[in-house]
């Protein structure tokens, strides 16, 4: 018996020491001052940290980013609050319709969407291809899935129908008991999807990339950019860019951690796992069909 | 009477923006993309030459084998890791499980352009590990290049392992104790165990991991593109090369190859409800 748990203990021990691994590597390399065939490093220096911070165009790379950001985590909010909660509460026949072009660009990588993106945009009476325009467009469609997924189950654990319903019965407008009723109850459950997509939105290179690239340089365009040049501020961006993940995410585990007291199932496995459900019963549909 | 319908309307016209946004920067760029597939370079003859030109061309079938080869090995070893570390981890004390948990929620996170500059520094041409070990004349590092084919799978397989132990791990905790001690009173042995009742209990599971694994992979763009760029053949870099770089574009070709990979993906997680139903009808 104890030599088995030695076992796993050597198992868990190499995992973690090979997910760490690079990431160590990498903090090291960005604090590192002279490190050519030692293990650990011969000297320190904050050097590559003071260059990055004086570094103009890391500034503009990550206001870009924000901006990106803020407009379409905002837009999303925006738009998708009102969609779901009109669709749950007064058209229900149509969630079916509504859960399948949300949890679509699940199944269609970046690089796909891109094609179909650059063809729509590049001629005929809308030209933005090229231009941040069409980054909020796409990143709006990227983060559907989990911005979906996010307001519809806090819609559902409050039972925002019965809520709704009654508060007309008590005289309510239909306004007024979404945003004294409904709305303040699901606040904190539409956080944790949002901080999730901005997390999300923060290490987006394929569509950046391939819809508006250099013209309009995002903080991920800039570290590709910067991937051949001095490796030690490279580094230092890494550590800085996934710090700031790491934040985030780590919030949204704390968030969910009190919400539903189980801090090990992230929203990006519950919506995998979603998925899967998800594609089962499409398949189920098609079959029947037949 | 008249107010409802009235008031429905007005709810209505609040779900336009959605349905102007889906159509503008989702269902329509499908349907463009599948459109434009259709059409010969110069965009006005309607033709099925791109479809062709592909299934004719090694350079671009070699494309589409490098990428279904990479992301099945990849997947197939992401799983295996996968299910002897999530099996190793409910070994330990909660509060530990939880951490590695962390952990893994954590890497995943580290993916993309990171991820490769993170892997270039430490096993590129100057990476660390690559001179330390040079030095030290370890020979085994000598053929390794990390801007290869074996360099992708190590770094697909990085990113992969995390996202396959959140999968898996939640299906171990189906397995009850009280199975263990069932069939070992019944006679059985740990392995027969594992073969005749794990397995079969986690299968579901692992298969469905692995065609999300498989899909993630076949997608994969910015891991790629910074370790490799061009010099790899790779579909998705062949796509984006086609419709997005600064010489040869040739948007239909893109299109085409693009809907091939969505093809490829839809027929993997399609192959993995049938191989999932097939199981499931086995265990009962």
């Amino acid at each position: 018996m104890k030599s088995s748990l030695t076992f796993h203990k050597v198992i868990v021990g190499l995992l973690v020491i090979y997910l760490l691994i690079p990431l160590v590597g990498t903090f090291l390399f960005s604090i590192a001052g002279k490190w050519d065939h030692t293990i650990l490093p011969e000297s320190y220096t904050m050097d590559w940290y003071i260059e990055l911070f004086q570094d103009e165009r890391f500034y503009d790379a990550f206001r870009r980013t924000l901006f990106l950001i803020v407009m379409s985590v905002g837009l999303s909010v925006v738009i998708m609050l009102p969609t779901i909660f009109i669709i749950t509460v007064y058209f229900s026949k149509w969630e079916g319709l509504l859960q399948a072009a949300a949890m679509l660009p699940y199944g269609i990588p970046p690089i796909v969407g891109a094609v179909g993106l650059i063809k729509v945009y590049s001629d005929g009476p809308i030209q933005i291809a090229g231009t941040p325009w069409i980054l909020i467009g796409a990143y709006f469609i990227t983060i559907l899935p989990f911005m979906y997924q996010g307001i519809r189950s806090s819609l559902r654990t409050i039972n925002a129908v019965q809520l709704v319903d009654a508060a007309e019965l008590l005289g309510a407008t239909k306004f007024q008991s979404f945003r004294t009723v409904v709305f303040p109850n699901i606040i904190s459950g539409i956080l944790v999807s949002t901080l999730l997509s901005v997390a999300l939105l923060f290490s987006e290179f394929a569509f950046a990339n391939l819809l508006v690239g250099g013209r309009f340089e995002t903080i991920q365009i800039y570290l590709a950019d910067k991937l051949n040049s001095s490796g030690h501020l490279t580094s230092a961006i890494v550590i800085t860019y996934y710090s700031m993940i790491l934040l985030l995410t780590g919030i949204v585990l704390k968030l969910t951690f009190r919400n539903e007291k189980n801090p090990v199932g992230s929203n990006k496995k519950r919506i995998l796992s979603f998925f899967k459900k998800q594609h089962c019963n499409k398949n189920t549909a098609i079959e029947g069909e037949k | 009477m008249r107010k409802i319908k009235k008031q429905k309307i007005y709810l209505l016209a609040l779900l336009l923006p959605f349905i102007m946004f889906v159509i503008g920067f989702e269902i329509g760029p499908l349907v463009a993309m599948i459109k434009n597939s259709f059409y010969a370079d110069d965009g006005i003859q309607v033709t099925i030459d791109q479809y062709i030109t592909i299934f004719k061309s090694k350079f671009y079938l070699q494309a589409i084998q490098n990428s279904l080869v990479i992301s099945l090995f990849s997947a197939v070893t992401s799983v295996i890791i996968a299910v002897i570390a999530a099996y190793s981890i409910t070994k330990f004390s909660q509060k530990i499980q939880n951490r590695l948990l962390m952990i893994a929620n954590m890497t995943s996170n580290f993916e993309g352009i990171p991820l490769s500059f993170s892997f270039i520094i430490l096993l590129g041409n100057n990476g660390l590990f690559t001179l330390l070990f040079s030095k030290i004349g370890g020979d085994v590092f000598a053929d390794f290049n990390l801007y290869s084919w074996t360099g992708l799978i190590l770094v697909y397989i990085y990113f992969q392992i995390p996202l396959a132990i959140m999968l898996i791990y939640p299906s171990y905790q189906g397995i009850k104790k009280q199975w263990k001690e069932a069939s070992s009173l019944l006679g059985g042995s740990t392995l027969s165990f594992w073969l005749h009742i794990g397995i079969p209990v986690l299968l579901p599971s692992i298969v469905g991991t692995f065609s999300i694994l498989f899909a993630n992979s076949m997608g994969a763009y910015a891991t790629a593109y910074a370790l490799v760029g061009s010099n790899y053949n790779l579909l998705s870099l062949q796509i984006a090369s086609l419709v997005a770089s600064d010489v040869a574009l040739k948007p239909q070709l893109g299109s085409a190859m693009g809907v091939l990979l969505a093809a490829t993906m839809i027929g993997a997680m399609w192959f993995n409800e049938r191989m999932m139903r097939r199981i499931r009808r086995d265990l009962r």
